[in-house]
Formats: structure tokens, sequence, C-alpha cells
């Protein structure tokens, strides 16, 4: 176990530094001039200048980004200010340290996907094992005609939808607000249920079609043939024998979509005027907050890595077979 | 439901009239089928992959025909009719009842700058399903030569290539549009200058691109990984064929189906992509009609205005629906082994 973790976490230390080596390349090297960039049309030449000396863009780029990344681990002294430990660099636009407004973020984020993924999956692996349950019936039609329905729809069309009927017509839900679990835990919740719904609508199908198939799977393996000829009950069968052989790759699939539930948080958070992470990154976008953008594009990388890590030791609680 | 079919039902016959005249020939044969034409076969059966298939045409030819289609129709997607014809009230909405829907505009006027929504939306549709139709192309493109290269060559390669891909996948893809489109804008527009419309499509279409194609890349490889060391293959090698021509003649035919079915699954993906950047602000710009414009749009006036939001949402999810059903049944026709 121990040497997975080890192995799994230097894999991921790897990706991540490559991945800040790209992005930093792709934002600080091209022949564009961050100092332009940064500066918009009212732009005077000392105000370049002044950038520049900022941003350290004066020295060559490969020291330049050595110097952010030591920083994250050491904090920096910048020109414009001090940068404690998690040192992301400081925003342009408020030259606030980067890391304080991402910790400020991330809860609104995180429950949306932790809330969002925890419906899904429900509502998902819930519609496949009813439509594998009552394979051929009407059940199973209609269970995969919603699912079909779930995959076709976007965030960005059934969320106003929604906020229009269950918050401003009906009442039921609120609309939505940004989460603060320490002080209102109950108004958290209620604030983050509709986007959470919303978001999960999108993922059903693709969990819902692939449990049905691997349930199915499943059932004509020959240790659950062999149970049922024991004389079990065909509902223990299929939750404690077939259930448990199909959850295995429903958390494969889960781990690969980790990158979609951020991308729908995004989408979700600007749909619902959240302010999360997604949202944090389209404003530092149109303000060209560059430090801003690349510390929330490193941020993502990084929750996407360690939550991987995280699914794989899962595994081994729930495939005896495997041994990390 | 009743309204996009309606709009969507004009050019009907002529799309109808063309696969009619292709499916007719080899229909009385008795012998001798190529597998296309057992794949074929096997798809005119299914009809609800045919309704689809003339569905996705019918978008295909909506993107393609706009400007006849708005001439046609007689508005067009940049006249402002709300305000010059004061079918809008002071607060920007429109003043007729269900989105401000008339004899002259049919979807109604949008709101606030009061354009015609059904030439919106067929501009829109043209801008998105052609950003798109590139990326998807560009992405299977690349995603099947590099595919092929992996599995064929193997070794040192194989693993480069698949640690470069690795760590792509890695990316949050989302937060990668979000981020780079502008930097790709950048490069081609200086600070403050005027941005020509292109420019924005071309950026769109390189990020989406750069970030597309891994998934197919690696199905291609394995699919190669499986076939390479057949007795068929072998025996070309024997022969004396070139690298080159081992890969086009022998393996990419075996893999032309998955890459069909990956194609057609991707580009309703792209589409909503495509859409979801433009209504996060990122991606195209009023007053360039856009899909997913529309959306950020209709979600900023919804509550005053909701038949607004209905027509890009409706044509997106009967866009969707038949781009995923399509995929579906061109699945199952290629495969004679899949049963449903």
């Amino acid at each position: 176990m121990l040497r997975f973790l080890v192995r799994r976490v230097l894999a991921a230390v790897v990706i991540l530094v490559l991945i800040s080596a790209v992005t930093y390349v792709l934002f600080f090297a091209l022949p564009i001039d961050p100092a332009q960039l940064s500066c918009g049309k009212s732009c005077t030449p000392q105000n370049i200048a002044l950038i520049h000396r900022n941003l350290g863009l004066d020295k060559p780029v490969p020291v330049q980004w050595w110097d952010y990344v030591s920083g994250v681990f050491t904090g920096r002294h910048l020109p414009l200010g001090n940068c404690p430990a998690p040192c992301l660099g400081l925003s342009f636009t408020n030259d606030t340290p980067i890391w304080s407004t991402l910790m400020d973020r991330f809860p609104t984020t995180l429950s949306l996907g932790v809330g969002g993924a925890a419906i899904f999956l429900t509502v998902g692996v819930g519609l496949g094992l009813l439509s594998a349950w009552r394979q051929g019936r009407l059940t199973d039609r209609i269970a995969s005609a919603v699912s079909l329905l779930g995959q076709s729809v976007q965030i960005y069309f059934i969320g106003p939808l929604a906020i229009f009927l269950f918050a401003d017509r009906l009442g039921w839900l609120d609309a939505g607000h940004d989460p603060d679990w320490s002080s209102d835990p109950v108004g958290s919740l209620s604030g983050v249920i509709l986007p959470c719904l919303v978001m999960s609508v999108i993922f059903w199908s693709n969990y819902s079609r692939q449990t049905r198939s691997l349930m199915i799977e499943q059932l004509s393996e020959e240790h659950v043939r062999t149970a049922r000829a024991k004389g079990m009950g065909s509902a223990y069968v299929f939750f404690r024998y077939a259930l448990r052989g199909a959850m295995g790759p429903i958390i494969t699939i889960f781990g690969i979509d980790l990158g979609s539930i951020l991308g729908g948080t995004v989408i979700t958070e600007s749909t619902f005027g959240l302010h999360g992470l997604g949202q944090l990154a389209v404003s530092a976008v149109l303000g060209t907050d560059l430090p801003m953008e690349m510390g929330v594009m490193l941020f993502g990388a990084t929750a996407i890595v360690a939550f991987n890590i995280l699914i794989d030791a899962c595994y081994a609680f729930i495939d005896p077979r495997i041994r990390l | 439901m009743s309204v996009p079919t309606q709009a969507a039902g004009r050019p009907e016959p002529a799309a109808g009239g063309a696969a009619d005249g292709q499916g007719g020939p080899g229909r009385a044969r008795f012998a001798g089928r190529s597998p296309r034409q057992l794949a074929w076969a096997r798809f005119r059966r299914d009809k609800v992959g045919v309704v689809c298939a003339f569905v996705v045409l019918l978008y295909l030819l909506i993107a393609a025909c706009a400007p006849l289609i708005t001439k046609l129709y007689g508005e067009n997607a940049y006249t402002l009719y709300g305000q010059d014809d004061n079918l809008l009230n002071s607060f920007g909405m429109p003043v007729k009842p269900n989105g401000g829907m008339d004899g002259t505009h049919w979807f109604g006027v949008e709101p606030l700058l009061g354009r015609d929504v059904l030439a919106l939306l067929v501009y829109g549709i043209r801008t998105s399903l052609g950003i798109a139709v590139c990326v998807t192309v560009l992405s299977v493109v690349v995603g099947v030569a590099v595919g092929l290269v992996q599995g064929y060559l193997g070794g040192r390669t194989d693993y480069v290539v698949g640690r470069a891909s690795d760590l792509m996948m890695a990316f949050p893809q989302q937060l990668f549009f979000i981020a780079f489109t502008p930097v790709i804008v950048a490069l081609f527009v200086k600070p403050g200058g005027q941005e020509p419309t292109w420019i924005r499509f071309t950026a769109l279409v390189l990020v989406q691109f750069v970030l597309g194609w891994m998934a197919l890349g690696r199905l291609v490889r394995s699919q190669v990984l499986g076939l390479r060391d057949r007795e068929y293959v072998e025996a070309a090698r024997l022969a004396g064929a070139s690298s080159v021509r081992i890969l086009r003649q022998e393996l990419l035919p075996n893999i032309w189906s998955t890459v069909l079915v990956q194609a057609t699954l991707l580009l309703p993906v792209n589409v909503t992509a495509e859409a979801g950047l433009s209504f996060l602000g990122v991606g195209m710009q009023t007053p360039t009609p856009d899909w997913g414009l529309m959306f950020q749009d209709a979600s900023r006036y919804f509550q005053s205005d909701i038949t607004y939001m209905f027509f890009p949402g409706i044509a997106m999810v009967v866009f969707v629906v038949a781009f995923n059903l399509l995929g579906d049944s061109v699945r199952d026709a290629l495969d004679p082994r899949t049963v449903r």
C-alpha cells in the first residue's frame, strides 16, 4: 500500500511539474508580452517596464519558472508584496496572493463537484441497476430514455429553466448561492442543491448505460450462476455478487470523468452565478490576470491528480483481488 | 418540440430525394455484397437511424445554407429590428407576448439588441457547427495518424507519444480552453487592435483540437496493436510492402468503422463544448451570431423572456439526440455482432 502510494504520488508530481512548465511556457514565453496583455488598451511604456520588473520578466524563462515553482514551497518576496508559503504569485488586478483567493473559492467548486457526483452516481447507477434488473421490459426502456435525454441537455439550457421553474415559480428550492459550511450549514445545503441536481443530469446517461451493460455481463458470469444454483435469492445475488463485480469498472469511469466534473462545475457556476474556481478562471481571463489563470489551472490539475490517486486506492477495498 | 421541426422541415424534400437516389440501385442484387454494402443495408433497416441521419443532414444543410435561408425568410441576423421597429419596451424586452413572435419574426426578437431570433439561430448553428466540424476533422485526422504510427511502430515511439498524450489528458480541459483561447487570439492580434472574427474562430478550433485527439489516438493504437501481428499483415510485410502501404491498405480499412463511430459521437461533444465556451464569455463574441452566445443572452433575460431560451435550447437537444442515436445506429450497422 505504502509503495503504491509513493509511486503514484511521484508520478503525480512529475505530471504536475510538466503541466506547470507547459502552462508557464504557453503563458510567458510565447511571442506575446504578458505585460502588454495585462496592461490593456491604455498602456504606457512606464507601465510595461513596471510590470516587467514586478513579474521578474527580465530574467530568462527557465529561471522565472524555477522561481515560480520553488515559490510554491518556500514563499516569495515579490516587489508588489509578500507572498507566503504556497505562493502562486500575486494577482495582476488586486495584488493579493493567488493562494488565498483560491482557498476562498474552492469550497464552492468542491461542494458542487462532490454534491453533483453523489447525485449522478446515485441516479445513474440506480437507473442502470433498474434497467439490468428489468432487462428488456418497459422499465428498462423508460430508464434508457431518461438517460438519453439527460445526455442530450446542456447545463446552460436546463439551469435557467430549473431556476425559473423550481425557484421563481414554485419556490421549492433556492436559486443557488455560495455555500459557507462553517457558519450556515443548512443554508449552504439549500443553496447548492439545485446547482448540483442540474449539473448531475448530464452525467446520468453514461453511468446508467455502463452500469446496465456491466451488470448484464456480470449476471451471466459463472460465480453468479453458481450462487443462484445454491438457492440464494435473486436480489441478494444481484447486489452482493453482480454489483460488486460491476463496481470496479464504474469507479474507473468515475476517475476518467473527474476532469469533466471540474468542467461541469465551471459551467454550473456560471449558470447559477456562483463564485467558484471556474468563475474565477473566467473572470481572470476576461481581466487578463495571467498569474490567476495559471494558479487556477495548476490547482485544478492538482485536484484532479489527487482525486485520481484516492480513487485508485479505493479499488483495493472493492476488489479483493487487487493488491496495491 | 413542434416549433424547430416545423422550421427545420423546409429543406427536407431536397435531402430526401438525394438519399433515395443513393439507395435505389443495388436493392435487387443477391450475391457478392461487400461489408460496406452489408452495413448500409443494415443501417437502412434501422428506422431510428435513418430518421436521425435526416435530422443531422438537415442541421448540416441549415449551417451550410444559412445565407440562403435568411434570404428566403427575409430577415437577417445583424439588423436590430427590435430597436428600429419599436418591438422592444423601455427595458429592452419584446413588447409582443412569447418573446415577440409574429408573422415577420417567427421565433420572436432578441431582448435588448432586438435581432431576429430565427436568423440568429440559423447563423449561430452555422458558427458553432463550423467550429465543431473543423475540430472534429482535425482531431480525427491527427488521432488516427498518431494512433496508427504509435501502434505500428511500437517500442520507444509508442512510449514517448503515449506519455505525451497522458500528459495532455491530465490537463483540466475546460480550464485549458478558457485560459488559452485569449492567448492564441493575442498571438495574432495586437492588444487593443481590431480582432477579425476568423481569428477567434481559428483560436477556438486550435485550443479544442490540441486536447481533442488523444482519446481517439489511444483507441486506434489499441486496435492497431491487435491487428499488427495478424497473418495478412505479416504476409504483406513478407511480400515486401512498405510501411506506408501496410498502414494504408492493411490497417486503416480495419479501423475505419471505429473511427467513423467515434467521429459521429465526437461532433456533438465539440458543438456543446464550443457553445459552452461562448456561453462563458470566452468563445465567440457579440455581434457574431453563435449558438452558445444565445444561451448566454437567454440566461441573462430568462426571468422576463423565457421564450428566447427555448429556441436555441430545443434546437440543441434535438441536434444532440439525433447525433447520439445516429452514432448508436452506425455502430450497430458496422458491427454485425452488436445486439441491442
